[in-house]
């Protein structure tokens, strides 16, 4: 199975989306222990857009994320085991609980950086591609937004010098509908938000994001497009079923409806795929329970790392102030 | 005015710290080629009042990145470019453009090499020049070095001697941390001999510029030179007090300024910024802290009144600190009677004569 799963891209991915719905639905499970003393901003229905981005890039190829940014360090091979003693606050943390779950990186396999304030990883992205132009090292680097970005300035500014100069840089829009708790509708004019990367003259493609399939496709034209010194743009439509942060739903507190909701659950990237992939006669039932043993087993065993690491010590707060 | 602290160039070409910043800037650039500039008219027949002047003939017009009107942007790309390995050097015309992308500069710049636990390193320069004078006003001559070095993980530096600023811009070009360069106009104009080639000052803290027993003056930037000529008027008077150019403001070296106040006791601060909640208002209280026991007059700090900057002449009269006043101030902290201090004023004022409150002394030109 797991050499099966490298060779085939689908297996691969949806053993990523499972691997990364695992992690979250767990996070979720064990949050109200309060050993996790961090604000988790959870990407459970959103898995399609990172796994399917992150796929297609290479391993020396860097990505940005946000505040919601599990799923894209995951899906670009960020260390479990190291994102959860981050999450827990722990030593072996990623950045040695530096930054919690918001900052989560891992440079060594690309993820650069997650940057909780909206839209302020948008133009460092647009810098690393613009020394990687200079270096003609064949790097892209892919930005993963959120809907919310295309109100912020810096989003404008960085999609016009990227265009101007021809950067290898793709931004990834993925729209969940809500910022927080406030619709697009009461944030932006009605619009393709595809015209907005247009006014900065961004190519841009426009899918399903949960359609694992559909999203790959457009990532690959994406990324190789912008390869070749041509930003781009994908809008991706997806749905967060999970409070904006925090463990729970919140379907009933009045901001959006349970049969919204339901209507996105129907749609759920992983268990679509997992259907596909079944009626394709490529997976079978056991052997998507057996994968399921295998990575709860591995998520598991990384809540236990996490857990058994120690607390770091407060003289280790001072150090790295300045290089 | 002979500056032997300084001035290590004896022989040298005396030219004004516009000039030698912009050595410095292709010094620094000539020998390590991941150095790149970004700014609004980087290139421009203004070249950011000749300080970029011809770097792009030198090292490849390639390495002089023109920036669309997008501040924020531009130096968060700035900062990304310098994650991946560039030593990114912004130009910004006038410090207030800075405001528009602080929030790149405090959460990003500031910050990523310490949440990253020392992963990243964002070597970048961010030079922004205060505008004083000809009517610049309330948004195009403040002095905002306090906002910056409020913020851990920066560095700030205000040169304000031709030598040492080429020196100083070249050390903050290979530095591996975010520099914040804040340049007074005013200063751009005074000369020195300036050392020809390569020139590095550390990043270290302050140098004594005058030496006395009477009181300690920590000046910054512009206003070292009000001080400098306050302390040769107080000098001849009898009453020889110490100046302390300040020159880093983040990190902040104290041990220079409580060796000396230890010996003066007495501690007058002058800032080009804004008095209230400025830099002389960390060094006062730091120093007193230290120093309590040893102090004989109440630390004093001046610096621009709590009030936005006004454009009139008129309006203006007053609003800077300067030599006059700075003597004046100092001889009242030291017991100089009245008559005294009247004629050392009356003699910093008749140095100056007409010229304009709006423009830079020509006394202040140097060659220092």
């Amino acid at each position: 199975m797991t050499k099966m799963a490298e060779n085939d891209y689908r297996l691969r991915c949806m053993r990523q989306m499972l691997r990364i719905r695992l992690v979250e639905e767990t996070i979720a499970e064990r949050y109200s222990e309060q050993e996790m003393r961090c604000p988790v901003h959870l990407s459970v229905g959103q898995e399609g857009t990172a796994v399917g981005v992150c796929d297609v890039l290479r391993s020396e190829d860097r990505v940005f994320s946000s505040h919601r940014s599990h799923a894209h360090y995951l899906a670009k091979g960020g260390n479990l085991n190291a994102m959860m003693a981050e999450i827990y606050g722990k030593r072996d943390g990623c950045i040695g609980g530096r930054g919690g779950s918001m900052h989560l990186m891992d440079p060594d396999a690309g993820m650069m950086a997650s940057i909780p304030i909206v839209a302020s990883s948008i133009p460092l992205a647009t810098g690393t591609a613009l020394s990687d132009k200079f270096d003609d090292n064949g790097k892209v680097t892919v930005s993963f937004l959120g809907d919310a970005c295309l109100e912020e300035g810096v989003f404008h500014e960085s999609a016009n010098f990227a265009r101007l100069r021809g950067l290898p840089v793709v931004y990834v829009c993925e729209n969940n509908l809500y910022s927080v708790y406030t619709n697009l509708a009461d944030r932006q004019p009605e619009r393709p938000l595809t015209d907005v990367a247009k006014a900065h003259a961004l190519e841009s493609r426009h899918v399903d994001g949960n359609d694992l399939d559909a999203v790959r496709e457009a990532a690959s034209w994406a990324v190789e497009t912008a390869r070749t010194g041509t930003p781009t743009f994908l809008l991706l439509d997806t749905y967060r079923w999970r409070e904006h942060c925090g463990p729970n739903y919140d379907n009933h507190i009045g901001y959006r409806t349970e049969e919204e909701f339901q209507t996105w659950r129907v749609r759920d990237p992983l268990e679509r795929y997992r259907k596909q992939l079944e009626e394709a006669g490529i997976l079978s039932a056991g052997s998507y329970a057996e994968l399921e043993r295998t990575l709860q087993a591995e998520v598991d065993a990384a809540f236990t790392f996490a857990i058994n690491s120690p607390l770091p010590e407060p003289n280790e707060a001072r150090a790295h102030v300045y290089a | 005015m002979s500056m032997p602290d300084l001035t290590s160039a004896a022989g040298a070409p005396v030219i004004n710290m516009g000039t030698a910043i912009r050595d410095g800037l292709l010094e620094a650039a000539r020998r390590d080629p991941s150095v790149i500039f970004f700014g609004e008219g980087v290139e421009d027949p203004g070249a950011l009042f000749g300080t970029l002047k011809d770097i792009g003939k030198h090292i490849g017009h390639n390495r002089m990145i023109e920036m669309p009107i997008a501040e924020n942007g531009l130096i968060g790309i700035a900062i990304g470019a310098a994650l991946a390995g560039k030593r990114s050097v912004v130009t910004l015309q006038r410090v207030e453009f800075a405001l528009l992308a602080l929030e790149q500069i405090l959460n990003n710049a500031a910050k990523m090499h310490y949440v990253s636990r020392g992963n990243h390193k964002v070597p970048l320069v961010l030079r922004m020049i205060v505008g004083r004078g000809w009517g610049q006003g309330p948004e195009h001559s403040q002095s905002l070095e306090a906002i910056f070095a409020h913020v851990p993980g920066l560095k700030v530096i205000m040169p304000a001697f031709a030598e040492d600023a080429k020196g100083m811009v070249t050390a903050a070009v290979e530095d591996d941390n975010p520099v914040v360069v804040i340049e007074h106009r005013w200063s751009h104009y005074t000369t020195s001999a300036v050392a020809e080639g390569y020139v590095h000052r550390p990043l270290d803290g302050p140098r004594t510029v005058r030496k006395g027993d009477g009181l300690t003056i920590v000046a910054t930037s512009y206003m070292t030179l009000e001080a400098v000529r306050a302390a040769d008027r107080l000098a001849e008077a009898g009453y020889p007090v110490e100046v302390l150019d300040l020159r880093v403001i983040r990190p902040l070296n104290l041990d220079p300024i409580v060796e000396s106040v230890a010996r003066t006791r007495r501690l007058l601060t002058v800032d080009t910024g804004f008095r209230m909640f400025g830099i002389g208002a960390e060094i006062a209280s730091e120093v007193t802290s230290r120093c309590f026991d040893l102090l004989e007059a109440a630390p004093v700090r001046m610096g621009l009144p709590d009030h936005p900057t006004p454009s009139s002449r008129g309006l203006v009269r007053g609003f800077y600190p300067d030599a006059a006043r700075i003597a004046r101030t100092a001889a009242e902290m030291m017991g100089v009677d009245e008559a005294e201090i009247a004629r050392i004023e009356g003699k910093i004022l008749a140095d100056r004569g007409d010229v304009p409150i709006d423009v830079p002394d020509p006394f202040f030109k140097g060659p220092f």
